[in-house]
């Protein structure tokens, strides 16, 4: 029977996306005002945000090549939060396999280069990997509010990664930019073919989708929501909770890992101060904004880089400053999540049963 | 009822960004392709900090904005671009959408492997670089740098500093131990050592280009140790001449001109003139001539100059900076000259060595002269 009850016409995935859409084109008429209020046209912006982030092949790599990193990142605190941990180490754990990746990179040369490239993504996941499990165990074995420890991980990350590209593993040749020895143009990662957005994107998307089927179709992943759900419940359910805890962290770190050893084989070619960017910190945004799923991080990763896109289009032709998109990015966060609560509220949205 | 209401708001709302969506798609393209249809050379100038930082970003985009004012000319700005992947795209943006043919991306950390990058894939665009170390043979044709010997300035900063210290102690702020930094530092305490030779310049490196919390507490750290004159070489000098200014202590400015921040303790300061290079760089693109890959002054040439003296600098400290800076002018001075002994007393030069200012050894300086407290 059609609308019974008054139930609507459209089901709970179409809930799922046209609230956040709508809560979009609520953020991007707020924008308009605001734009129109400091004597700016509304609509040559909203064409300028169009043209710089979608309206060519051009401005769609412009938007993926900058989505690629933040996709990565987010898993690093999409991760951990399926198991209740609010985790922000991405930044840290990023630096880290960058420069995991760099070593081995270089120590590698000569080596064949696919290999050595296995070896890079395989280091920079290890070493994220490990650095963010460190963050989980302190917190089941010794009761350290994560939050607060994966925080402080990023400082100490940092620091060591700076006095390493400074001091002990400098390439003497880096005069005024202190950097690691390169790893050699043989061993750079390249843009996927066709397209120049680099490998991480595809890198990104694929864990993604691994992330999402591991959680959602795997035992390995029910146990790890109903660790988050309650963990006092599933450890007298007999799961072993600080293995699911620790291993999810390790999980998570390793996709930032991956995003670091991204940025020194197909961006910068080795490590040094560059590759602390914000990625992380951005990717905390994308993770929360996703709602802490795997699959909504790439259109959330797509959305964001499409906004800092655009943000060059504004900075040129309306000799904008730089903040203008950090107050669109605002307005689309606000109105994104106080939409989170028409979540099965509208009728249209309701289903029969 | 309600929530009807609710879902008509939505459906306008959806409406009307529909109908902005349609507009930009069908829209003319027309504003992207006047800037190229005008004949104009179109200039992209590329940032890596806000273009009012009073400091490395202010000095280039002052720069920018003069050359706006030149015939045949349209510039297009970027700001806080960070030295990622981004760069790359904003140069490709400049050029595939804005039509640019002549590009300024000003931040070091731009040249390697970025702009390299996007000069072998655009070689029919003019990539002009800040301070890197353009190679001939080594680097792409249309690429190239043009940078100042702002050392010179530092120098007379120094003189400036030392006349007016009663403790003895001046003090620098520095971002890394590079060798464009320490050039600064080794010039700005020779400069104060020409008035008096016990003075003593105290360094604190804060670790980045932009940290203005450390930068802060530097400062203050230095004034409580009894310095009372500082300069620094980070992005923004403006929280270390504000601090400065606040402690009551007396600093030299450095990048641009940040004597409105601190009206009674700005001595003087070492400003970059980087319209001299735009100028030269610009008119060459314009003019169809081959591109200078590799430009470099100092005072004499106007790369770089001071900022007028604040009140507190005496008469005889002006008298005697400003006999050094005409000997500058001219060409005949020499910042760096043996003996020259390092802050753990060996001998950098030797007596009777005298290095031009071109003198690529000083490019790649690694040591911290006599007097200055501190290590690299």
């Amino acid at each position: 029977m059609p609308p019974a009850r008054g139930g609507g016409l459209l089901g709970p995935s179409a809930e799922a996306l046209l609230i956040p859409l709508g809560a979009l084109a609520g953020a991007m008429v707020l924008f308009g005002v605001f734009m129109a209020l400091i004597g700016q046209n509304p609509l040559e912006v909203y064409r300028l945000i169009w043209r710089g982030a979608f309206a060519s092949g051009f401005a769609w790599q412009n938007t993926l090549s900058r989505a690629a990193p933040l996709i990565l990142t987010a898993l690093c605190v999409a991760l951990p939060a399926q198991a209740g941990l609010m985790v922000i180490a991405s930044e840290g754990a990023l630096v880290l396999g960058g420069l995991a990746a760099a070593i081995l990179g270089h120590s590698m040369g000569g080596m064949n280069p696919l290999v050595v490239k296995l070896a890079m993504a395989l280091g920079g996941m290890a070493i994220g990997g490990l650095w963010v499990a460190l963050v989980g165990a302190l917190r089941q074995y010794r009761g350290v509010n994560e939050t607060i420890s994966s925080l402080l991980f990023i400082y100490i990350a940092v620091a060591l990664f700076n006095h390493m590209v400074e001091g002990p593993l400098r390439d003497p040749a880096s005069l005024n930019k202190p950097s690691t020895h390169p790893i050699g143009e043989a061993n750079m990662l390249g843009a996927l073919p066709g397209f120049d957005v680099h490998w991480g994107l595809a890198f990104g998307i694929v864990f993604c989708v691994i992330v999402y089927v591991l959680v959602k179709h795997t035992t390995w992943g029910f146990a790890l929501r109903v660790v988050g759900g309650n963990p006092r419940a599933a450890q007298l359910a007999g799961l072993p909770v600080s293995r699911l805890v620790v291993t999810a962290c390790f999980l998570g770190g390793a996709a930032s890992g991956l995003a670091g050893m991204v940025e020194v084989g197909a961006v910068h070619g080795t490590a040094n101060a560059s590759l602390i960017a914000g990625y992380g910190y951005t990717g905390i945004l994308v993770a929360f904004i996703a709602r802490q799923n795997p699959i909504a991080i790439i259109p959330v990763s797509v959305l964001l880089g499409g906004i800092a896109a655009s943000g060059g289009m504004l900075q040129r032709r309306l000799d904008l400053p730089d903040a203008t998109v950090l107050v669109l990015q605002g307005m689309a966060f606000l109105t994104i999540l106080a939409a989170e609560t028409l979540f099965g509220r509208l009728k249209a949205f309701r289903s029969n049963e | 009822m309600s929530s009807d209401v609710r879902n008509a708001s939505r459906r306008t709302a959806l409406k009307a960004l529909g109908a902005a969506g349609l507009a930009g798609a069908l829209g003319p393209a027309a504003s992207l392709v006047s800037l190229a249809q005008a004949k104009k050379l179109v200039v992209g100038v590329i940032y890596v900090g806000p273009r009012d930082d009073y400091g490395y970003n202010q000095a280039q985009a002052q720069a920018a904005a003069a050359l706006k004012k030149m015939p045949g000319i349209s510039v297009v700005e970027q700001e806080k671009v960070p030295e990622t992947q981004d760069v790359q795209k904003v140069m490709a943006s400049m050029i595939e959408q804005d039509g640019a043919a002549l590009l300024f991306p000003t931040s070091f950390g731009y040249f390697d492997p970025h702009m390299l990058k996007m000069a072998e894939k655009y070689p029919n665009v003019r990539f002009a670089h800040c301070g890197g170390l353009w190679t001939e043979g080594k680097h792409p044709k249309n690429t190239g740098s043009y940078f100042g010997y702002i050392d010179e300035c530092q120098y007379i900063n120094g003189i400036a500093a030392g006349s007016v210290s009663k403790s003895k102690k001046i003090g620098f702020i520095a971002a890394k131990p590079i060798p464009q930094v320490l050039r600064n530092i080794n010039a700005f305490t020779l400069g104060a050592k020409s008035v008096d030779p016990k003075i003593s310049c105290h360094l604190i490196f804060t670790g980045d280009w932009a940290l203005p919390v450390k930068e802060a507490e530097a400062t203050n750290s230095l004034v409580d140790q009894g310095v009372d004159v500082v300069t620094c070489h980070v992005d923004s000098p403006k929280v270390v001449v504000e601090t400065a200014e606040r402690r009551g202590i007396y600093v030299c400015g450095y990048h641009a001109n940040q004597s409105a921040l601190a009206p009674k303790g700005y001595l003087t300061g070492a400003e970059w003139n980087w319209l001299t290079p735009y100028t030269l760089l610009t008119k060459d693109a314009q003019e169809g001539k081959p591109f200078k890959n590799f430009i470099r002054g100092g005072l004499k040439e106007g790369y770089v100059k001071m900022s007028p003296y604040g009140k507190a600098v005496p008469e005889a400290a002006r008298k005697k900076a400003d006999a050094t800076l005409a000997e500058m002018k001219k060409g005949t001075y020499t910042v760096f000259k043996g003996p020259l002994k390092d802050n753990t007393g060996k001998v950098v030069i030797p007596a009777g060595t005298a290095y031009l200012q071109t003198e690529p050894v000083l490019e790649q300086m690694n040591y911290l002269v006599e007097g200055v407290v501190g290590s690299v």
